[in-house]
Order: structure tokens, then C-alpha cells, then sequence
């Protein structure tokens, strides 16, 4: 075998390997033999690092001299959720300075829920004279001067998307900054900003990129400017609206139709903030090519709702608030027989009394009807094992269940039982099934029937779940593929943590917070793990001041190669190997 | 000729009970939604006749030039709110931002008018946009914004009491006192 690998001119198999783009399968590639592992390392273009601590900068450019494109992913995923405290890390600076020097011919930056400054983004179009992609999601940390800076240097940008990012917004002038003679643009996602950006700019600037095919813009976007916008780009292929109010005037609803009308290619549609209804009939000409809906931003009743949506048969993905109610997800399944991926958004999340119509029903329907349907997130105010299992036998193929019952512990609402066999049907009958939330009233037994039938589970997250360390030692020796699990309020304890170590070196991350773990367990899992960084979050003030046995308020544990980061906040405490010699 | 008074009712029934309070908050499980104390809280809920009968009389006595919106406001307060769950339920903080409750529709009646009128709150961005709306509903009377009023008694006194058909918006709130529409920001 060695000498058949030998045998092939590298450029042959940097050309074989070129047609593989998966990382795993380029991961495989090079475990075959040194001599793959060299010629792989060197051909690798594009890399993601799904947790930025995992690694140092230096590490991935020393292994990949190449790259081309670099994807990487900061904080917790309940960061979202406002769960890691300001100031926690997911710096990316210190990646950009070391590729600014390893990658001049960088092309694509992809971040995710990363602190990312104007100095980061200076550096960018400082640095990368052929940069193309800058993806900024559930970012935070910069202003529209960082963005004026990526405005007028990247020559060759073509795509700026700043999904749900918190940026400083210091005016809409940044978006003067793309020169006039800059016509490459293809996506632009803007709909985080707040403030107004000059219309003629963005009407310029759109007329001149005929590439353009996705552009979401903000709210402080009227309806009226809206016509024009489509009428300059009718190629567009996604478009994020902005604001819609506005009292129904004949002319502008009319112009607006015939702009859409236009846009023969539209697949994806979003935005709608403080929409009209009586504005919605302007879309209905492009209803049918549409894919992919998000009016989950709009407070728009199940009525309109379900005109709208029975236009759309070709639908893949819907995201929409609860005002759909059971009546519209019926109608839904009956209208789109396409669909895959469902996402209601809880319109009055705080309230405790049902504002809508909406119940396990809905989910039930749509399950039952649409057969392609393999994602849901779905938060609604009642559930029932019944419902659980005829969803479950109606869908086999969900990978992905995300179920929220708003009020934490909530039991079956028929039987007051809790709702294990029902999330047991779940993972019984869906063998695919990679990420799964759950909710409501659970004892340890959903842990085990999880632990039993999760094996292709990679993504776990838990609140307000179990009766003790039984529950999490089901998890943890069960579930083969697990990758990601966050967990917080649940009875979990030191034991099940402390007996599946090992469990976690093949993990990306565990979260756990306002769980049973004591410091002295955290201690003695940074001591015994070496490949793991145990971080005890805790606003309280240092672990030490207090007993050992007390629990800390929050834990991430991560694997790493790059050691303990150097960049921790003062409420964050590495437990390394001295963690357990060091003096009170 | 004296300006009339304009009444905003509350709707009696259970589904357009509101109560405006800070996001995130969360109140007892009677199912009365939340108020918050330290902060004004314009409680709109259930009405009594009686009490609009008593405050339409005790307006006439008042000295304000121009007739009155009233925006009637629910008796009980709310009890004590319940511990707040930080990041429960997991909504992504952009999504609360555009949070709003169930369509807050408010009746408004007009001394003089023939029939009622309903406004959604929800439908309006500012207090602007409210009293441009409410204008468009009762075309033969004018709504004078706060910021109008208050500049018109400064300068010229004479000339605001001679608006006779013009008419301030007020509002009475959980205490049951009648508040000036405006100080309190919008949201």
C-alpha cells in the first residue's frame, strides 16, 4: 500500500482531493499517511474551527499554509439567550492580525457569535487584497466605521452579511463609502442596522452591481423606496424587506406589485417589520416560486397569514410567529406539501396567558401533512405524550425537534404525566435525528430512552429537566455522536461528569449552568483532563472563597489543543492541572 | 361654545386586557398580566360604566382648554411580579425586541360623534402617528399633540383657549388619575 501511495504524482492527488470540499472527509484524507497528510495540508483551502479556543491561530497556519476561506464560531450557542456574562472572550482579533501575515490571499471570513472590533475589520481591508466574503453572525463589538472601512477597500467584496449582529451604529453613511467604480457586490445583509442609510447610495450601488442576488435590508428602509430598489435589481433571488408600515396608499401598493412582478427569480423573502396587511397582496405574484418565507418579524394575524402561505406550494422553509395559530399550520399543511424546515417564534413570550391560538395541534398537522418536513422550532404553551408519538410515527425523519414549552416543567396537559414517552417516541422513531431540544416536565427516564436511541444525536440542550446524575450519565454514555450539549437548570451533579471524562475529550463543549457541580469537581476534572479547559464562569466572586463543595453558577468545558486562553475576564476560572496545588 | 369631551373606553372582555410592563418580567400565575412599580404603568383593561359616567362630569369641571381622550384603565392592580428566569424562554434578544403582546385594541368614543371608533395601539410607532390616525377617524375635530399644547399655553395663552373645537389627548391611568397623553415614551 505505501508504495502504491508513493507511486501517484502528488499533483495528481492534490487534484483527486480537490474534489473533496467536507472537512471530515478531508480529516480522513489525512490519517491515510504522512505522505497524504503533507500533500493534504498543503492543498486545504477552506477551514472551520468550531470553537475558536479549541486552537490557536498559530497552530492552524503552521498545519495549513494555504487558506483561502476560515469560518470560526466564539461564544456559547446560550450566549444567545444572554447566559455567558459580557466580556467572556470570542475575541477575533487576534486571528486577524496572525493571518493579515500567513493569508494575504485570504478571500472569506466567516464568524460566528465573536467580539469583533473596527480595529479587526481595519485590518481586513488592510490586509486581503482579493477579499470577497465577510460574514458577520450574532456578532458584536463594532461600529458602521469598521463597515466603511470594508466599504471602500475591498475591491472584490461580494458578499457583506451581518445576520443578527449588535453593531454601534453611528450613522448610515458607511454605506457611501463603496466607490463608484465597485460593481461586485452580490449579497448584502444589512437588516441588524438600525439607522437610515443614504437611498440614493443604496440605489446606486444596487443598479451598478448587476450580480447582485440578495439583498435584506433594514427597517429604516420605507415601503416607497422599495418599488425602486426591485425595479434597479430584478435579478434579486433573496430579498429582505424593510419596514412596511404605512397606511395603504393606491399608488405606492400598485408600483409595488408591478416591482415585484418583475422579479421573475425570487425565491426567498424576509423582513416584513411593522407590516400592513393590506400591503401583502403586492407579493402574491411571486408566491409560488417562493422557498424559503421568514415573517417572523411580522404581527401579522392567522387571516393574512393563511392567504399568503396558501399561495406558496413550492415552500421549503417558514419562519413565522405564533400569530399562525393551529388554523394557519392546518392550512399550511394542506397548501405546502414542499415543506422541510418550520419555525414558530412565541409572539408574547413572557406572558403566561395564551395570546394565541396555538397548541400542539398545529405541529401535529403539519407533521401529518407536509412528508418532507425534517426541521422544526416550535414554542407553544401546551403539549402531550400522545401528540409526541403521533408526531413522531407521522415523521420519522425529523433531524432536527426543538420544542419549547414556554413554562418551564410543564406537564402532558391531559394526563399530568411527564412528557418522557413522549420525547422517547421522538428519538425512538427518529433514527436521523441530530439536534434535539426538550422541555417541559421530564424525569431521568427521557434521559435513558435519549441515552438508548440518541446515536446519531449531536447537539443536546436541556433546562429545567431530570431528577439527578442518572439523567446526565445516560446522556453522556449513551449518545456516540454527540458533539454539543448545553445544559442549564437541571439536577446534574459531579458524579455522572466526573465518571464520563473521558466522554468529553470527544466533544466539542459541554454548557452547564445553575447546575449541582461543585468547584472541587471542577477542580479535579481540570487536573485530570489535560486536553480539556474547564471554565468556571461565576459572577459571585473567586470559587476559592468559597466551600468546595458549593456549586458553581456556570461551567463550560471545552476541548483544546491550545492550551488555556490567556484572555479570560476576571469572572472566569481556568481549572488546569496546577488548579488543584494552587494555595486558597 | 364648549368643546365636548372624548372618551376612549376600554373593552370589557379578556382578550384585550393589557397591561404594558419592561420585557422579561413575569407576573403570578393568576393570569392578570404584569404592571412593574417605580415607573408609571398604564394599566388598560376591564370598564365600568359608572366610572366613565363620574369622570365624563368630573371633567367638565377641569380646566383644560379642548376636549379630552380618555384612555380608561382597569381597577385591579397587578400582583407582585414572579422571580425573573434569566434567558428562558430562549428567544434571541432581536426577536424580544419585536416583541409585542396581542393587539392592543382600544375604543374611542367621541362626545358628538355617532358611533365608536377602534384603534390598535400596536399599529402606531409613536404618539404622532396615534393622533394622525385618530384625526383621519373623527375628520371633523382636530387632535392637538402634546408638544403643540404645551408650546401654545407658553406663547400665546390667548390664542390655545381660542382653538375651541382642538382636543388634548389624556389618558386616566391605574391610580385614576387623568395624565397628559405624551410624557411617558411611547413603547
Amino acid at each position: 500500500m505505501l508504495k502504491m501511495a508513493n507511486s501517484f504524482p502528488e499533483e495528481v492527488l492534490e487534484h483527486v482531493f480537490s474534489f473533496i470540499q467536507s472537512d471530515k472527509d478531508r480529516n480522513s484524507i489525512s490519517m491515510v499517511c504522512k505522505s497524504w497528510y503533507e500533500i493534504e495540508r498543503w492543498c486545504r483551502r477552506r477551514i472551520f474551527v468550531g470553537n475558536c479556543y479549541a486552537v490557536s491561530p498559530r497552530m492552524v497556519i503552521r498545519r495549513f499554509p494555504e487558506v483561502r476561506s476560515i469560518e470560526l464560531k466564539g461564544k456559547p450557542h446560550f450566549a444567545d439567550f444572554k447566559l455567558v456574562p459580557e466580556g467572556w472572550g470570542g475575541y477575533v482579533y487576534p486571528w486577524i492580525v496572525a493571518m493579515a501575515v500567513a493569508y494575504p490571499w485570504l478571500e472569506e471570513i466567516r464568524l460566528k457569535r465573536m467580539v469583533v472590533t473596527d480595529e479587526s475589520l481595519e485590518l481586513i481591508a488592510k490586509s486581503f487584497k482579493n477579499f470577497k466574503v465577510l460574514v458577520l453572525s450574532s456578532c458584536e463589538g463594532f461600529s458602521t466605521d469598521g463597515l466603511a472601512a470594508i466599504a471602500a477597500n475591498c475591491r472584490n467584496l461580494r458578499e457583506l452579511d451581518l445576520w443578527e449582529s449588535e453593531v454601534d451604529d453611528l450613522s448610515g453613511h458607511w454605506l457611501s463609502h463603496f466607490p463608484d467604480t465597485y460593481t461586485s457586490l452580490v449579497s448584502l445583509n444589512i437588516s441588524c442596522l438600525g439607522s437610515e442609510v443614504s437611498f440614493s447610495a443604496l440605489e446606486r450601488l444596487v443598479g451598478r452591481c448587476p450580480n447582485l442576488r440578495s439583498l435584506r435590508l433594514n427597517p429604516a428602509v420605507p415601503l416607497e423606496r422599495l418599488a425602486n430598489l426591485l425595479r434597479q435589481a430584478p435579478q434579486l433571488v433573496e430579498l429582505g424587506t424593510g419596514t412596511c408600515l404605512a397606511e395603504l396608499k393606491p399608488d405606492v401598493f400598485s408600483n409595488l406589485a408591478g416591482a415585484f412582478s418583475g422579479c421573475k427569480e425570487l425565491k426567498s423573502l424576509s423582513g416584513f417589520w411593522e407590516v400592513v396587511p393590506a400591503y401583502l397582496p403586492a407579493v402574491y405574484s411571486i408566491c409560488p416560486g417562493l422557498t424559503s418565507l421568514n415573517l417572523s418579524y411580522a404581527s401579522i394575524q392567522s387571516p393574512d397569514l393563511i392567504k399568503l402561505v396558501s399561495q406558496c406550494q413550492n415552500l421549503q422553509r417558514l419562519w413565522v410567529l405564533d400569530y399562525i395559530e393551529d388554523v394557519g399550520l392546518d392550512a399550511l399543511a394542506a397548501s405546502c406539501k414542499d415543506l422541510r424546515e418550520l419555525r414558530v417564534f412565541p409572539s408574547d413570550p413572557f406572558g403566561l396567558e395564551p395570546n394565541v391560538a396555538l397548541t400542539e395541534q398545529g405541529l401535529v398537522s403539519v407533521s401529518e401533512g407536509c412528508p418532507k418536513l425534517h426541521s422544526v422550532l416550535y414554542f407553544c404553551r401546551q403539549m402531550s405524550n400522545a401528540a409526541l408519538l403521533t408526531i413522531a410515527r407521522n415523521q420519522p425523519n425529523f433531524t432536527c425537534f426543538r420544542l419549547c414549552i414556554i413554562e418551564p416543567r410543564t406537564p402532558d396537559y391531559l394526563t399530568l404525566q411527564p412528557l418522557d414517552v413522549g420525547f422517547g417516541a421522538i428519538v425512538e422513531h427518529c433514527k436521523d435525528l441530530q439536534r434535539l431540544s426538550v422541555s417541559g416536565l421530564l424525569t431521568d427516564r427521557v434521559f435513558e430512552y435519549i441515552g438508548t436511541y440518541g446515536k446519531k444525536l449531536e447537539m443536546l440542550s436541556l433546562a429545567f429537566a431530570g431528577d439527578g446524575d442518572l439523567g446526565l450519565h445516560h446522556v453522556l454514555s449513551g449518545c456516540e455522536n454527540l458533539r454539543k450539549l448545553e445544559i442549564r437548570d437541571c439536577p446534574f451533579g459531579d458524579k455522572a461528569l466526573l465518571d464520563n471524562a473521558a466522554k468529553l475529550e470527544t466533544m466539542r463543549s459541554l454548557w452547564m449552568s445553575s447546575c449541582s457541580v461543585s468547584y472541587g469537581a471542577c477542580k479535579l476534572l481540570g487536573q485530570k483532563m489535560p486536553r480539556l479547559n474547564v471554565e468556571v464562569i461565576d459572577e459571585r466572586g473567586p470559587p476559592d472563597s468559597r466551600p468546595e463543595s458549593c456549586p458553581v453558577e456556570k461551567l463550560y468545558i471545552y476541548r483544546s489543543i491550545a492550551g488555556p486562553r490567556i484572555d479570560m475576564p476576571g469572572f472566569v476560572w481556568m481549572m488546569d492541572e496546577d488548579s488543584a496545588l494552587r494555595l486558597s | 361654545m364648549s368643546p365636548e369631551n372624548r372618551n376612549v373606553e376600554m373593552p370589557e372582555s379578556e382578550e384585550t386586557k393589557l397591561t404594558l410592563g419592561l420585557p422579561g418580567d413575569q407576573s403570578a400565575k393568576s393570569g392578570i398580566k404584569r404592571g412593574f412599580s417605580g415607573t408609571i404603568d398604564l394599566n388598560i383593561g376591564g370598564s365600568s360604566e359608572d366610572d366613565h359616567e363620574e369622570q365624563h362630569d368630573s371633567d367638565d369641571d377641569d380646566v383644560d382648554v379642548g376636549g379630552h381622550i380618555h384612555l380608561r384603565s382597569s381597577e385591579t392592580k397587578a400582583p407582585e411580579a414572579k422571580a425573573q428566569v434569566v434567558g428562558w424562554p430562549p428567544v434571541r434578544v432581536s426577536r424580544i425586541k419585536n416583541v409585542k403582546k396581542s393587539c392592543k385594541y382600544v375604543k374611542v368614543a367621541v362626545d358628538g360623534a355617532p358611533y365608536l371608533r377602534k384603534v390598535d395601539l400596536q399599529m402606531y410607532n409613536s404618539y404622532h402617528q396615534l393622533f394622525t390616525a385618530l384625526d383621519h377617524m373623527f375628520s371633523c375635530f382636530t387632535i392637538r399633540n402634546n408638544l403643540n399644547y404645551e408650546r401654545k399655553m407658553m406663547m400665546e395663552p390667548a390664542s390655545a383657549a381660542a382653538n375651541g373645537m382642538e382636543y388634548v389627548p389624556t389618558y386616566e391611568d391605574k391610580d385614576g388619575d387623568w395624565m397628559l397623553v405624551g410624557d411617558v415614551p411611547w413603547k
